[in-house]
């Protein structure tokens, strides 16, 4: 019946038909091209990224990343908010590493009002301290998740435990789980308490266990090795023309760290390694990433050892909120406090722009003040973004199982990319 | 099940009834449909502290078509809401909805143009879980309270659609 339709002027065309299906082969590959919809719901996707494969047979000869389907307006958002109130939205940007996006913030704020160098050594120390756990965690989470893309499953529930001490040591610490908006302008919101530190001597004495159980159940795993060697090539050149960062950069072989490059909050005291492999491939991305844990282990373990005595707040009244106990007894404190909760301070008039190295590359905040309580504009610049964009020009060429593996190696987090 | 509407309230068919929503309700499969930041939250339910393989709902689908429980995690954009509300026209009835977290629940701290302030103005929920993201205790207890739910229903709850 099928056969019956088609028409006698393409003769070109060789038909096989069946019952219902009719399947056209031409010599043109324009023809043989079928489009595949990937996500926004998808597993394999990390959150709500959309993509539009163009595929010929198994092979994929074009990608086209969709976004914005977490778009939140963070930024506009930033422009309605006093430079106080926007911590907690910075926390929900990239929500695997809340408190390295609160550093990236206030990093900009102090810049902005020119107290990078007052804030006391405890307080950077500190930060140092807990934006290397958080690291860990990010990098644990990405461990799971993109082992589970390449079908292990087991690394998840491994991954997922020794990530729950990270957060015991957050919920003991400020009370929060995950967005923890522990740090603030001009220092942290409170000192640590005591019963911290053996929570993280414990942890390093754990972990430092458990990332030879890594090594040895998925580093090594050859079923891992097959699906990840060869995969997603980035070259050097072409990283560098998309501005891409983070473990993504360092795998294709440039040594590029912002905490080595442009030292902040005090990590040139701190002795660390900065992993870094010249193939590009997806398993150089991993083996980075494994490393850093590594690294960033021994940050912390030289962190807890030597953390200086003294105040975790600047002694700035126009600036930070007093202590609770002060505005209790103290009618001008109180006073204070009110007018910093309902207004926020005066920003001098200026642009900054200050970068940390996230768990995810360079993630940066651009604040343009024109004076007052709130930014003029507020602008992210964010890595996971930059590194999303590279997919197009590395999966080309590659099977539709592998851009699951190349996503997982690109470890992109949408709530940072959409914000 | 078709049964209800012949026989009527009887024995038969309230026991039937029990044995169902006990079966139904220790085997509730939620979808993995993870937004954002409460989704984070949402996967180390799963994992060995939490155990969620305790109360029969360990097995987290890929397929709309195989869940029977949408936990709506994160923020849902205005983008977004049109897939939400697809994925879950596409789960098979007796379906029960999540909304995790403030986001989902009300817009949370996101009071702007971009956010849908709040997933129940698109789809019908049955439990809201509080919390900015809510902690995985919160998010079992919004489970337990689902499987509450199902125990006492009724097959007429649940039409065939």
């Amino acid at each position: 019946m099928i056969s019956e339709k088609i028409p006698t002027s393409v003769d070109k065309f060789k038909a096989i038909s069946s019952d219902n299906i009719s399947v056209q082969e031409s010599d043109d590959p324009g023809d043989r091209i079928v489009t595949l919809n990937m996500g926004p719901s998808h597993p394999a996707t990390h959150g709500v990224l959309r993509l539009v494969l163009s595929i010929d047979g198994e092979v994929i000869t074009e990608v086209v990343p969709h976004i914005g389907y977490l778009h939140t307006g963070m930024e506009k958002l930033g422009e309605y908010m006093s430079y106080h109130q926007f911590i907690p939205i910075t926390d929900r940007m990239d929500y695997l590493a809340p408190m390295l996006m609160n550093l990236g913030y206030i990093l900009g704020v102090e810049k902005l009002l020119g107290i990078t160098d007052e804030i006391p050594a405890r307080a950077q120390w500190l930060r140092v301290l807990y934006s290397e756990l958080m690291r860990i965690s990010s990098h644990l989470i990405w461990l799971g998740t993109s082992a589970i893309d390449l079908g292990a499953m087991s690394p998840i529930f491994y991954a997922l435990q020794d990530r729950e001490q990270i957060m015991n040591i957050f919920e003991e610490t400020c009370g929060a789980r995950l967005t923890s908006t522990y740090f603030r302008i001009g220092g942290l919101r409170e000192d640590i308490p005591d019963t911290v530190i053996p929570m993280i001597e414990k942890f390093l004495k754990d972990f430092a266990i458990r990332l030879d159980e890594y090594q040895n159940l998925v580093t090594g795993n050859p079923i891992l090795i097959n699906r990840l060697k060869g995969i997603g090539c980035l070259s050097k050149e072409t990283a560098l023309s998309y501005c891409c960062s983070g473990p993504v950069l360092r795998a294709s072989g440039v040594n590029y760290d912002v905490r080595k490059a442009r030292p902040y909050s005090g990590y040139e005291k701190f002795k660390f390694n900065i992993p870094v492999y010249q193939e590009g491939d997806s398993y150089a991305r991993f083996l980075v990433r494994m490393d850093e844990m590594r690294e960033s282990a021994t940050i912390v373990r030289q962190a807890i050892d030597a953390i200086p005595a003294g105040p975790v707040k600047i002694d700035r009244t126009d600036i930070i909120l007093p202590d609770k106990h002060r505005t209790q007894g103290n009618m001008e404190e109180l006073i204070n406090h009110f007018i910093l909760s309902c207004r926020g301070f005066n920003a001098p008039v200026g642009e900054v722009f200050s970068t940390i190295e996230s768990s995810k590359g360079e993630f940066g905040v651009y604040l343009v003040s024109t004076g007052g309580e709130k930014p003029y504009r507020l602008r992210v610049h964010s890595p996971s973004f930059l590194n999303l964009s590279v997919l197009p020009a590395i999966s080309r060429g590659s099977l539709i199982a592998d851009i699951v593996a190349i996503i997982g190696s690109l470890d992109i987090v949408l709530g940072e990319i959409d914000r | 099940m078709g049964l209800e509407h012949q026989l009527g309230d009887n024995i038969l068919t309230t026991s039937l009834e029990w044995a169902v929503n006990w079966a139904r309700s220790n085997s509730v499969w939620p979808m993995t449909f993870g937004l954002a930041c409460c989704a984070i939250e949402m996967m180390p339910i799963v994992s060995p502290r939490y155990d969620l393989a305790r109360f029969g709902s360990e097995v987290y689908r890929a397929s709309p078509r195989q869940a029977d429980l949408l936990i709506v995690a994160g923020r849902v954009s205005r983008k977004m809401a049109p897939f939400v509300k697809q994925v879950y026209e596409q789960m098979m009835s007796p379906k029960w909805v999540i909304s995790m977290g403030a986001c989902a629940s009300c817009g949370g701290v996101f009071r702007n143009y971009a956010i849908l302030q709040g997933v129940d103005k698109i789809i019908p929920v049955d439990v809201y879980v509080p919390g900015c993201p809510p902690n995985p205790y919160a998010l079992m207890q919004g489970i337990f309270e689902i499987q509450k739910k199902i125990k006492g229903e009724k097959f007429t709850d649940h039409p065939y659609e």
